[in-house]
């Protein structure tokens, strides 16, 4: 049956959201840096002027999060990382950002507070300045406590070229740790599951380690931060643009055995789980011992993993911990649990 | 979880355990099988695992009516789907209901309509929720089969104990084992074995099946859900049918999931069962009627159910034009069989209820097999290595590699 109205789904990450806004909003601001749809635009001059020694990255993002605070991070520290990651992914050195508030009716002013200090604390490990900013206040129910926006800019230094068009058959995968860790911290949040292994989120600004991958290996093809839709949604939209087939390993894939445990129990699959703090990044087949090895000299690294490589048939597949090979598909709405 | 239990399941994951097993499948098929399970976790595992890519090629893995989503039939949904519009009702449900479509919208529609549907992981937690709001109504849309109904029956009893007026449910729970005697009384069939569901055995125990094994001379064997416990159940299959085949052996019931399951099952579950619900007909998507396949509430606890209290009556909706859902569920069709399957049928717009459910056998091979290593559960290997589409045929070259010498179907 056609859908008429914006459903919960939409905002998945997965299919439904991009033909969303492949249909509904790109047509009506379309310009070669929106079509590109990547997670910041990138812009060789800002109305007629060129920036000297590179291009700019812009990019924005709104967070909405509930808990606003769970194991491993809050939705300030959640909102500076992402729009420093969108930015660091790109190639791009994060420079400043704007802070947005839409804050509830009711709020404890405390909360507030300690929202804004681990979001001036991620700023601050990040090495960004928060420049502008912007507060609104809304009836009690609007809005769930608190909704967070923030863009960013930063300057792509000449010489680094990121994008899928690069990506070429023989290339590794390689991601920068165990998979899933957010969206798992809040599924465990929200639903009061008891799980042995405490899981915190992944959430942290990339961009130390992204700078890391550079230094190793210049010539790197493409790097995304998987966050909605997970690795399995970020390679699929990769292999497409690029034309390319992607074979992962299940066996190389770091995953928590509670990721795992949390992802049995609820029907989930680690592929299509949320990352916040996490690089997959393609690079050339010579130049991957380097890049793992750079990556895990960072603290957020050190679980990097080749985890498949680029070739074979269009699309993105799994051979399986037993042997089987399986497609990964697009994730298409929202994950729900299944009932047994 | 200890850290035995973890190496356990290592290993049950193992590329090392499975190995030997695949080998001994492959020696066991010398002319076309075909085996059924029928539970959704089971048909996720197949597909999620890749097992079907490593199978011989004349043995074919079907999927039976094991998706209690899928099951649901469309005047059911249509049911809660009214209880979600009634004035200030709170409707309570697993996550896979939400995009089960009913005769003209979802659950799903309904929420961005502005209804209170909310996604729980138990019975349980639809009682919190009643509990917390005492002047709303909560009704929970009691789906599943014997794995899931004695936790709702002791909801009830619960909610019964303490007094909670404001809690109801729809009691649409479903009964394997009928529907496996459904299934060996379709003519002309072919089936050489069930896969018989794990989870609901630790219930109901593996005697329930002695029926048919011993009356329909069909193989069962009662498998656990990691991808060796399939594969080894598997094992145990085909060799039981090799007996039966060639050396007039008689079917039985055999447990590769022993770890969980006993003959006589979980009794406390059962007198759970027995005190809250009596066994009545059931309608079953894409199959129509199957007699005491289901549960209603017995006189005692009609204050809980949902259809009586707020007088939501049955409709006679009925099935989707072109779906073929119930051949697919009767192990008659595969998915890529189907007209409508990944054109007008996806899991983002599900025209059927094999579509629905993450568990369901369409949606299990949308997402892991189209395209994939094998497009078609009897298609020979090679023809998926080629991206070759999956076409109306793919069944009949599987069964068109038998090998030389041997006799028609069993």
């Amino acid at each position: 049956m056609p859908d008429d109205r914006i459903k919960l789904a939409h905002g998945s990450g997965g299919a439904l959201m991009h033909d969303l806004i492949a249909r509904v909003i790109v047509p009506r601001f379309s310009n070669p840096a929106l079509v590109r749809l990547e997670d910041a635009a990138e812009l060789a001059d800002v109305a007629g002027r060129r920036i000297e020694g590179g291009r700019l990255a812009f990019t924005t993002d709104t967070y909405v999060v509930q808990p606003l605070f769970f194991p491993g991070g809050d939705i300030g520290k959640l909102a500076v990382a992402g729009t420093v990651n969108d930015l660091a992914v790109k190639g791009a050195e994060p420079a400043c950002l704007t802070l947005g508030l839409v804050i509830e009716e009711g709020l404890p002013i405390a909360n507030l507070e300690r929202v804004l200090d681990s979001a001036a604390a991620t700023a601050r490990g990040a090495g960004v300045v928060v420049v502008a900013g912007d507060t609104k206040v809304v009836e009690c129910g609007a809005v769930g406590g608190l909704i967070v926006n923030t863009s960013g800019v930063g300057v792509i230094p000449d010489g680094i070229a990121l994008g899928s068009e690069r990506v070429r058959e023989g290339d590794a995968v390689i991601v920068s740790g165990t998979i899933g860790d957010h969206e798992t911290a809040i599924v465990i949040a929200r639903k009061d599951l008891r799980v042995e292994e405490a899981i915190e989120s992944d959430c942290a600004p990339v961009n130390g380690l992204v700078r890391r991958v550079l230094e190793a290996c210049p010539e790197t093809r493409v790097m995304r931060d998987p966050t909605r839709g997970g690795i399995g949604t970020t390679l699929n939209e990769i292999a497409a643009a690029a034309g390319a087939g992607i074979t992962l390993d299940e066996r190389a894939l770091p995953v928590r055995p509670a990721v795992r445990a949390v992802c049995d129990i609820l029907g989930f699959d680690p592929l299509y789980m949320a990352c916040e703090g996490k690089v997959v990044a393609i690079v050339p087949p010579g130049a991957s011992e380097a890049v793992v090895r750079a990556m895990r000299a960072d603290p957020l690294g050190r679980e990097a993993a080749v985890v498949g490589a680029v070739g074979g048939r269009r699309g993105v597949y799994l051979r399986t911990g037993v042997g089987g090979v399986r497609p990964v598909l697009m994730l298409e709405g929202v994950q729900l649990p299944r009932i047994c | 979880m200890t850290q035995d239990a973890r190496t356990q399941l290592e290993i049950l994951r193992s590329e090392a355990a499975a190995k030997g097993l695949i080998h001994r499948i492959h020696a066991l098929v010398d002319r076309p099988t075909a085996l059924m399970e029928v539970c959704g976790t089971h048909t996720v595992a197949i597909s999620r695992w890749g097992l079907r890519s490593l199978m011989p090629p004349g043995l074919r893995l079907l999927s039976g009516p094991g998706c209690p989503v899928c099951v649901t039939p469309l005047s059911e949904i249509d049911r809660a789907i009214e209880a979600a519009r009634l004035p200030g009702a709170i409707v309570a449900t697993f996550g896979d209901m939400m995009r089960v479509p009913g005769s003209t919208t979802t659950l799903d529609s309904e929420r961005a309509r502005g209804a209170d549907v909310r996604i729980v992981l138990s019975a349980l937690e639809a009682l919190r929720i009643a509990r917390a709001h005492p002047s709303r109504e909560v009704v929970f849309v009691g789906i599943g089969f014997e794995t899931t109904s004695p936790g709702i029956a002791a909801t009830v009893l619960a909610a019964e104990r303490d007094g909670v007026r404001n809690f109801s449910v729809f009691p649409f729970f479903k009964l394997v084992p009928p529907a496996l005697g459904m299934l060996a009384r379709v003519p002309g069939r072919t089936l050489d074995g069930f896969i018989c569901p794990g989870h609901v055995s630790v219930i109901i125990g593996s005697a329930a099946y002695e029926p048919i094994a011993g009356g329909f001379g069909i193989p069962c064997v009662v498998a656990g859900f990691e991808p060796v416990d399939v594969l080894e159940a598997i094992v145990m299959l085909l060799e039981q049918v090799r007996g039966v085949r060639e050396g007039g052996a008689r079917a039985s019931v055999e447990t590769q999931y022993r770890r969980a399951v006993t003959a006589g099952g979980n009794r406390r579950a059962q007198e759970l069962l027995g005190e809250v619900f009596e066994v009545r007909d059931a309608e079953w998507r894409g199959i129509g009627p199957i007699a005491a396949s289901g549960y209603g509430f017995r006189e005692r606890f009609r204050p809980f159910d949902a259809g009586a209290r707020f007088r939501i009556p049955a409709t006679t909706a009925g099935d989707a034009a072109g779906c073929i859902c119930g051949d697919i569920m009767l192990g008659r069709r595969t998915p890529p069989e189907c007209g409508l399957f990944a054109t007008r049928c996806t899991p983002r717009d599900p025209v059927g209820p094999c579509m629905v459910s993450s568990e369901g056998a369409c949606a299990a091979f949308y997402r892991y097999e189209r395209g994939g290593a094998r497009v078609a559960t009897g298609a020979p290997a090679a023809a998926g290595e080629h991206g070759a589409p999956a076409g109306k045929d793919d069944a009949a070259a599987g069964s068109g590699r038998r090998s030389p010498g041997s006799d028609s179907d069993a």
